[in-house]
């Protein structure tokens, strides 16, 4: 225990000073996120006329419901399904990327460029680059011409747009770079001198990536995966366009509900995702003490 | 031995730059991999906005895919004139203003709580795990507790009041994880300094804290706009009857399928980059005057 970072041992005026200071940022996620998160909560046991009107009330006939119901199993299984593939694609992609820019790129400024480089289309609309897919991978789309043109093809591909592969595409797409941005941050904070070291005694290059780069870089990939799982658990309209309505997933499929009025069921199913998407962001933060990885 | 590891020596980059790889001489085969690899990122990440970006500017025969029939603004016009594709002007503008909102907004709070979480206080832990809970929360569960929330107490769900909250709980984990960024590179030792030539704690604030943190405060400030800007699973039940930007290229990919679609991602693109380029240049621009100031 170190004394100086345990809670218990700070002032009352401390305490009163870091309130203060945080206390417009809980005045906005006490309402904005707490009382929703309740409210949701609440309509799951309530009952429902089936036009939008909620009955206060105490029922588990959603949670039933839901439970019972074959097509809750196959909306998880689809959502992990599409999970697993855009977390294996961004890990690979993201790793890579980080790796080349810290350990490859000689010139500071030049690997700062080319990081900038990567970040900006994340400040840009996601919907639009969801879209930008279709003229390349649309039945008449670049891919499809050139694919025809060089004849590999005969009939133009319908798998690239409007499917399985088009929803992990477009998630690739948006997502590497919430594995890049950790893992490049834990990555550049290795000391340059222990790979040295390594190389000195002899390691080869896939000694040191096995050895130190991968077990260093752990907290930044630990981050990369919270962000990457949780947004596409989490994400509707990727899976409604890209698949063209062919796939559903667990949100998705709330989204249905909640246009339909039929709210106890959409909250049921929510407080179920939360739950499975709260054990899985526990496990993921009991390999890494997220708090000090951020704020050290 | 030792002749092994001078010669090894002579080939290991020295402690001052950044990479592995020999700074001189020969690239390892992994240099051009990687380089490869980054290289093909890079255009997958901007070789589907370019695409629809130069679709965009195709004349009234314009289709979705290649090849581009002819080059106009007519579906620019098209955008801004006709009825069927929606209000677009009036969604235009209220994002604007709601992103200036949310942005003011999001700088200062996430300033305030930067100060606070630097030290420990009694239930930090409490308010940081709330953050990243409104930070993985699944969006549109979110929206919908809002705006359950706001029917329950009998308001009116506007872009304002609702959707300005709702967009809060996005933008301000993001701020506030910014800002502890920035915050964990200044030196306490400069509070002091100021504490002791005299300086109150609003001062020591205002005249040292802030100038020093510029850079990263213009970075929130980033953050803030373009994921307000961008936003779109939070505001969809939040935002009332007058639709926000995204939303209304949300319905329109639902059914427009002309080049303006194309039109409206070129024209918002452009807003999302003037803004990253004014951000970016101005943090350049900060460095710069800093750097001149201390040669001088």
């Amino acid at each position: 225990m170190q004394p100086s970072a345990s809670p218990a041992q700070t002032s009352p005026r401390a305490n009163l000073a870091g309130w203060l200071y945080v206390s417009p940022l809980v005045l906005v996620l006490v309402p904005f996120f707490v009382a929703p998160i309740l409210v949701v909560l609440a309509a799951s046991f309530f009952a429902t006329d089936g036009f939008g009107g909620l009955t206060p009330g105490f029922t588990l006939a959603s949670y039933v419901e839901i439970l019972h119901s074959a097509l809750t199993l196959k909306l998880y299984l689809a959502t992990i399904k599409f999970t697993v593939l855009t977390w294996v694609f961004t890990l690979i992609i993201g790793f890579f990327v980080a790796y080349f820019l810290v350990f490859h790129v000689r010139n500071q400024l030049l690997a700062i460029g080319l990081f900038l480089l990567c970040t900006v289309p994340f400040w840009t609309s996601n919907i639009i680059r969801m879209i930008s897919w279709i003229p390349l991978l649309g039945k008449e789309g670049l891919i499809n011409q050139a694919l025809l043109a060089l004849g590999v093809i005969r009939q133009p591909l319908e798998v690239l747009l409007f499917s399985d592969l088009a929803v992990v595409i477009a998630y690739v797409h948006q997502l590497t770079i919430f594995m890049i941005v950790p893992i490049f941050n834990s990555m550049a904070r290795i000391d340059k001198k222990l790979i040295e070291a390594a190389i000195d005694a002899g390691a080869s290059r896939f000694d040191i990536m096995r050895l130190i780069v991968v077990p260093m870089s752990k907290s930044g990939i630990a981050l990369g995966t919270i962000f990457v799982v949780s947004i596409v658990m989490g994400d509707f309209f990727v899976v409604k366009v890209m698949s063209g309505g062919g796939s559903a997933s667990v949100v998705s499929a709330f989204y249905e509900d909640v246009g339909v009025l039929q709210y106890p069921n959409a909250a049921a199913s929510a407080v179920l995702l939360t739950l499975v998407l709260v054990a899985i962001v526990s496990l993921i933060l009991r390999t890494v003490d997220i708090r000090r990885e951020i704020t050290s | 031995m030792s002749a092994v590891t001078a010669d090894m020596r002579d080939t290991i980059a020295p402690p001052s730059t950044k990479a592995i790889a020999p700074s001189k001489g020969n690239r390892p085969w992994t240099f051009y991999a990687l380089a490869t690899l980054f290289a093909l990122y890079v255009l997958a990440l901007y070789g589907p906005m370019i695409c629809i970006y130069i679709l965009s500017f195709q004349d009234i025969r314009g289709g979705l895919v290649f090849p581009m029939k002819g080059q106009s603004l007519h579906w620019f016009v098209d955008l801004f004139t006709q009825v069927r594709t929606g209000d677009v002007k009036g969604s235009f503008d209220r994002s604007i203003k709601l992103a200036v909102i949310v942005t003011i907004i999001t700088v200062v709070i996430s300033f305030l709580a930067g100060l606070g979480f630097r030290k420990r206080f009694w239930g930090d832990g409490v308010v940081f795990y709330m953050m990243i809970g409104s930070l993985v929360a699944p969006g549109l569960v979110l929206g919908l507790g809002t705006g359950l929330l706001f029917q329950a107490l009998g308001l009116n769900a506007s872009w304002y009041t609702s959707a300005l909250g709702a967009q809060l709980s996005w933008t301000l984990p993001f701020g506030v994880l910014v800002m502890f960024a920035v915050m964990s590179r200044y030196n306490r030792a400069w509070d002091e300094a100021a504490y002791d030539l005299g300086a109150s704690r609003w001062q020591t604030i205002w005249l040292v804290i802030v100038p020093v943190l510029a850079p990263g405060i213009v970075a929130v400030a980033l953050f803030g706009f373009t994921l307000s800007y961008d936003e779109f699973a939070r505001s969809l039940q939040t935002a009332g009857s007058l639709n926000t930007l995204p939303l209304e290229i949300w319905s329109m990919t639902l059914n427009v399928t002309s080049p303006s679609l194309y039109a409206l991602g070129t024209v918002t693109t452009i807003i999302s980059f003037i803004v990253i380029g004014a951000s970016l240049g101005s943090i350049v621009l900060i460095q710069k005057r800093r750097g001149r100031a201390a040669e001088g």
